[in-house]
Formats: C-alpha cells, structure tokens, sequence
C-alpha cells in the first residue's frame, strides 16, 4: 500500500464515523461533533489534493525553488474553516436554546412539532 | 455621462451589483436602524427594489436576445478561467433571478407591519437581506466553490431566521434541524466539489463541463452532488426539514426561493456540468428468456428514472401528509413538498428523452415531448413559487389577526376579512391547477408529456393534483366559512401594506394564468433553450 494514500483512508474514515455519530447518536451535542468530523474530514481532503512529493509551502518571497503545492485548495479550506466555524457557533447557540426549553439534549425526548 | 450610458454601465456590473447591493445593506440595517424604525424600513425596502431593478435590467437584456453575459471578478475578461471567480448570466440564471426578485419584494412589504409589534427587526431585515444576497448569488455564480460559499450564507440566513422567535422551543429546534441537514448537504457538494477539482484542477463550471470525463470519481460526485442538492431543496427522503422550518419560520415565502435555488443548481449540475455525458451508455445488456432481450443501459435513463421515482415519492408522500394535518402552515409546507415533486417529475421526463448528445456544439437532443416537459417544469418552478408564497402569504395574515394556526380553533373569518378570503382562493385555484390560474397553464404542460412517456405518471400526478384541491377546499371551509365565533369577532382586515403584498402576486398569477404563450415565448423558452444548449454557456469563459 501507497503510503501516500494514508490521508485518503483516514478522509474517509473521518466522514463515516461522522456520518455515523449523525444519524445513530441520539444527544445533539454528539451529532454536531459528527458533523465538525465530516467537515474536518473534507477539509482534510482538499489540503491533501494540494500537496505534491516533497513540495515547500507556496510562498514565493525567497523562494529556495523546487516544487510548490498548490495554493488553492489552502485558500478554499480556509474559507470552509471559516463557514464551519460559524455553523458550529449556530448549531451550539440553538442547542442553548433548546437545552432551556426542553431541560434535555436527547431527541427522542423533545417534542416539536412532529406528528 | 448620457442616460444610455448610464445604463449600459449598470448592465455590464449588473452582475455583481444584484449580489453587492443586498450584501452591503444587510450590514447597514443595524446601523440605520438605531436612527429610527420608519427610516429602516424605507431604506430596506429602497434596497430591495434597487437589487431588483437591476435584476429586471439584466434578465430583460438577456432573456431578449438570448445571449450570455459573463462578470469576471478583478479582470477585464476570463484569461485565466482556472483561477478568476466569476458569475454567467444565461436564460436560465436570468428566469430564476427573477424569480428571486418577485419573491424578496414581496416578502419584505410583507413584514413591515407583520412583524411591527416584535422586537429584534433590525436583525431580522439584516438576516432577510443577507438571505437575498446567498440567493441570488446562488442563482447566479459560475464558480463551484463559489456556489458553495453563497449556499452557505444562505443556509445560515435561513436558519437564522426560522429560529427567529427564540421564545418558543420548536422553533428553534425546527432551525437546528434546518441547519443539521443543510450543513451535511453543503459538505456533500465540498466534497464533490474537491473531487472534480483534484482531477480538472478547475473550479469553473463551463470549463469543468468542458473538460469532464465520466470516470470513476466522477460518478462518486455526481452521487454527492445529487444527495447534497437533494437535501436543500427538500426531495422526499430528506424532506423532514420543509414542514417544520416553512412552519416555523416568520417568512416562509422567502424560503420557497432559496429551495429554488437549490432546485436551479441541481439542474445546472445535471444539464450543464454533467451534459456532455448524459447519454453514455453505462453497460450492455444482453440475455436470453424465449426471446433474447438486448439493450443498453444509458446515465440518462438511469438518472431520468430516480428522478421520477423520487418525484413520485416526494409527490404522493406530500399530499397524503399534508391531508393530516390540522396545522395551516404545516399544511401549506407539505403542499410545497409536493409541488417540487412536480418539477422533478417533468424533469425526470425530460431527461428520460435525452438520445443523443451534440459533442461539437454542446447540444441536449431531446424529443418534442422531452422539450414540452422541460418547459412544463421551469413554468412550474415560477408558478410554484407564486402560489405557495401567496399561500404562505395569506397564513401569515390569519396568523397576524388571530394569532392562531390550527385549523380547529379557526373558522368564520370570511365575514370580517374578505380581501383575503379573495386572495386565498386564487392561491387554491392556482396551486390545484384550476383553469385561469398559472398552475393550470404548467400542469397541463406536465400531464400532457408525462402521459407520452407513462400513463401510469399523469395519473398519480393527475390524481394527487385533485387531492390538493379536496384538501385546500377543507381548508377553506374551517377557516373562512362556518358559524360567527364569539373570540374572532372583532378581527378587522389586515393593514394595507399586507394586502398591496398579497395582490401584487395575485396579480401576477392571473396575468401568467391568462396569457401562458406570452410567458412560455419570452421567459420559458430562452431558459429552456439555456439548459438544452450547453454551447453558449461552455464558450462564455
């Protein structure tokens, strides 16, 4: 096995477990980590599609040469690590909110309006 | 500088400044609003109405003469289309910005006086225009990270405001699951997205158009792509959000557009990034019964029938929930699952129809009946939004002058309040599909090639088209009609602004109900012509 194939695997993985602490997990505070996992697991996924064999960071003030990874997938994660942030500052003031209405974080035991 | 000048300036930034404009005074409100609650209101509404004159200057121009416009950010043209973000303006961008525009200036006369009484409106319009910004900017982007992005602002606009009345548990608990599944959807299209980049090493949709292969990965993001877009414009199996945030939320309306926009991308995925490869044959398939069957299994076959299959869950599922219900808005929200179930069905049609594809030109080939349906389902997209938005409209009266939802504890308000009883018949003519309104118009469009295609289609469409109208009927009779209540008796009609709200889309629907040729000609068919067309769009960089 390729062992520059390591970051791939461990993307994936990240993205199951989260995707599995979403739709299993029954405390909202776990679902919202699973999905800070999916999400570190795509950012994750785009830095690696920037790195290239023994590649130096793209800066281009004294520059010692050799090959650069590429500089726009680290400015889209970037930006993802920005959305995701405040998502998860929402999810966590709404879950607040609940906690005060509800007294519990588990969503079997709060009722909106479901039928 | 001349007038034409002048306009022929604010045509080419148009672009940018439909998406600049709502941005920039959703960070003003706040501080315009400690002046004075008079003077907010009239800059938000001035705001609006400037984002949509521009709209109106844009879409006129290219819905006209069929042409597309492509707005480079930070140069003067596209030289290095890898690397500049930029937003292509075609027919379909130009039919569903207009959507958009009707939409956000309706819905901000609307809360004028519907939320006067509430604290927080500043907040409020800095999130409503925030949300008009995402979307248009949805509509409008060329750039897939860039989609993303706007996506983004758009779902937290509209949690943010579904979650708006804090005071009470289930709304806050409907925008957290708002925010749950459209967050897992967003991260679904990123990663789609990093996949299509790591192999094209573009961000650019006409350009990955052009260059993409159909491999492997492509199908895995053509997958994450479609479950993603799925999750946001609330398709059956991930529908759950719809009801509870549509019910919940202070304006619903504009909600209907941001799933639209969703709606707007999935098929500008399909059609445009994916269009080269529609009609791929996927894998041969040969054996022997009696008879030896051969035939070949194509990506559009395959995708057309999930579509419809999907369709058909998300329309059935829609009208039986929203049967049950003893909820107005709740009702209303299960009635727009099912309408998007229509605009699905017809373009699951369409594509179904897809034989070949023009590599050289970028063209879609399709049947008559294919391109009938592909117009049956964009008409649907703006009359949908028409008539579940006065639907959500005339809710939001009821609410307004009762505070009051449940259909049970409502009844005889047709004495006090006949503007509005007037105005929420013409939404239940218009969302059954009754003669002189719109929904006619499109739904005819839809049963007539859905029939060529299956029989078995235009039934169930046909039929759950009729028990809407039995259910909205229902509707009618417990709220506006029945014995004078006691506690409603001394209700009066709804502030003016509420009803000029009301009657402007009102308005709108009957013209479109009266004149279908002159809407199909000028605005259907350039955006249908758009999606076929692939050439244009692909050239444009």
């Amino acid at each position: 096995m390729e062992v520059f194939n390591i970051p791939f695997i461990a993307v994936i993985s990240l993205v199951i477990i989260g995707l599995y602490a979403v739709i299993f997990k029954r405390n909202l505070i776990k679902i919202v980590i699973g999905i800070t996992l999916i999400e570190s697991g795509v950012n994750l996924f785009l830095i690696t599609l920037s790195y290239r064999e023994n590649s130096i960071a793209p800066i281009y003030t004294n520059n010692p040469g050799g090959v650069m990874s590429l500089p726009v997938p680290q400015a889209l994660t970037l930006t993802s690590i920005v959305i995701g942030v405040a998502v998860l500052a929402l999810m966590l003031s709404l879950i607040v909110h609940i906690f005060r209405h509800y007294k519990t974080l588990n969503v079997t035991k709060i009722r909106g309006d479901d039928e | 500088m001349s007038t034409d000048g002048i306009l022929t300036f604010l045509l080419q930034h148009s672009p940018a400044l439909i998406v600049a404009v709502p941005l920039l005074g959703a960070f003003l409100t706040p501080i315009i609003g400690k002046i004075n609650d008079k003077i907010r209101n009239l800059f938000v509404i001035i705001i609006v109405l400037l984002t949509s004159f521009f709209v109106f200057l844009l879409s006129s121009n290219i819905l006209s003469n069929g042409s597309i416009r492509t707005y480079v950010f930070g140069a003067a043209s596209a030289n290095n289309p890898v690397i500049r973000i930029f937003f292509q303006v075609d027919g379909l961008n130009a039919f569903m910005i207009i959507i958009g525009a009707i939409l956000s200036i309706v819905a901000v006369l609307f809360s004028f006086r519907y939320l006067k009484e509430y604290t927080g409106q500043d907040k409020f319009y800095t999130l409503v225009l925030l949300m008009i910004a995402g979307m248009f900017g949805m509509m409008l982007t060329g750039d897939m990270f860039n989609f993303f992005v706007f996506l983004e602002i758009t779902s937290i606009a509209s949690c943010a405001l579904i979650a708006f009345w804090t005071s009470k548990g289930e709304s806050v608990y409907a925008g957290l699951k708002y925010i749950v599944i459209s967050t897992i959807g967003a991260l679904f299209i990123l990663f789609a997205i990093a996949i299509l980049y790591g192999q094209y090493n573009a961000l650019n949709m006409g350009f990955l158009a052009a260059s993409i292969q159909y491999t492997f990965l492509d199908k895995v993001a053509l997958v994450l792509l479609i479950s993603g877009l799925a999750m946001k414009a609330g398709i059956v199996p991930m529908h759950m959000w719809m009801p509870d945030a549509y019910g919940r939320a202070p304006i619903s309306i504009l909600l209907v557009g941001a799933t639209q926009a969703s709606l707007y991308a999935l098929f500008r995925m399909v059609f445009t990034v994916y269009g080269s490869h529609l009609a791929d044959i996927l894998r041969h398939i040969k054996f022997r019964f009696f008879v030896t069957i051969e035939f070949d299994i194509t990506l559009n076959g395959i995708l057309g029938v999930l579509i419809i299959i999907l369709a058909l869950f998300t329309i059935i599922i829609g009208v039986f929930m929203a049967l049950k219900q003893s909820d107005f808005k709740r009702l209303i929200a299960f009635a727009a699952v099912a309408e998007i179930g229509y605009m699905l069905l017809a373009i699951g049609a369409a594509i179904i129809t897809i034989s070949e594809i023009d590599t050289e030109t970028g063209t879609i080939i399709l049947s008559e009946v294919g391109v009938n349906s592909l117009k049956g389902g964009l008409f649907h997209i703006i009359n949908d939004a028409l008539d579940i938005g006065l639907m959500f409209l005339v809710a939001g009266a009821i609410y307004y002058v009762t505070k009051e939802t449940s259909l049970n504890k409502l009844g005889g308000l047709a004495r006090n309040m006949k503007y509005t009883t007037i105005f929420f018949l013409i939404g239940l003519f218009a969302v059954a599909g009754i003669p002189p309104m719109n929904g006619f118009a499109s739904k005819l469009l839809i049963y007539e090639s859905t029939y060529e295609i299956n029989p078995i289609l235009s039934i169930i469409a046909i039929m759950c088209s009729i028990l809407l109208l039995a259910m909205f009927v229902k509707v009618f009779h417990s709220i506006f009609l029945g014995p004078k209540q006691e506690k409603f008796e001394k209700i009066r009609e709804v502030p003016k602004s509420m009803l000029i709200a009301m009657a402007i889309i009102s308005c709108i629907i009957i013209i479109f109900g009266l004149f279908p040729d002159i809407i199909l000609q000028n605005i259907i068919e350039p955006a249908a012509n758009a999606l076929i067309n692939n050439g244009l769009y692909i050239g444009g960089i």
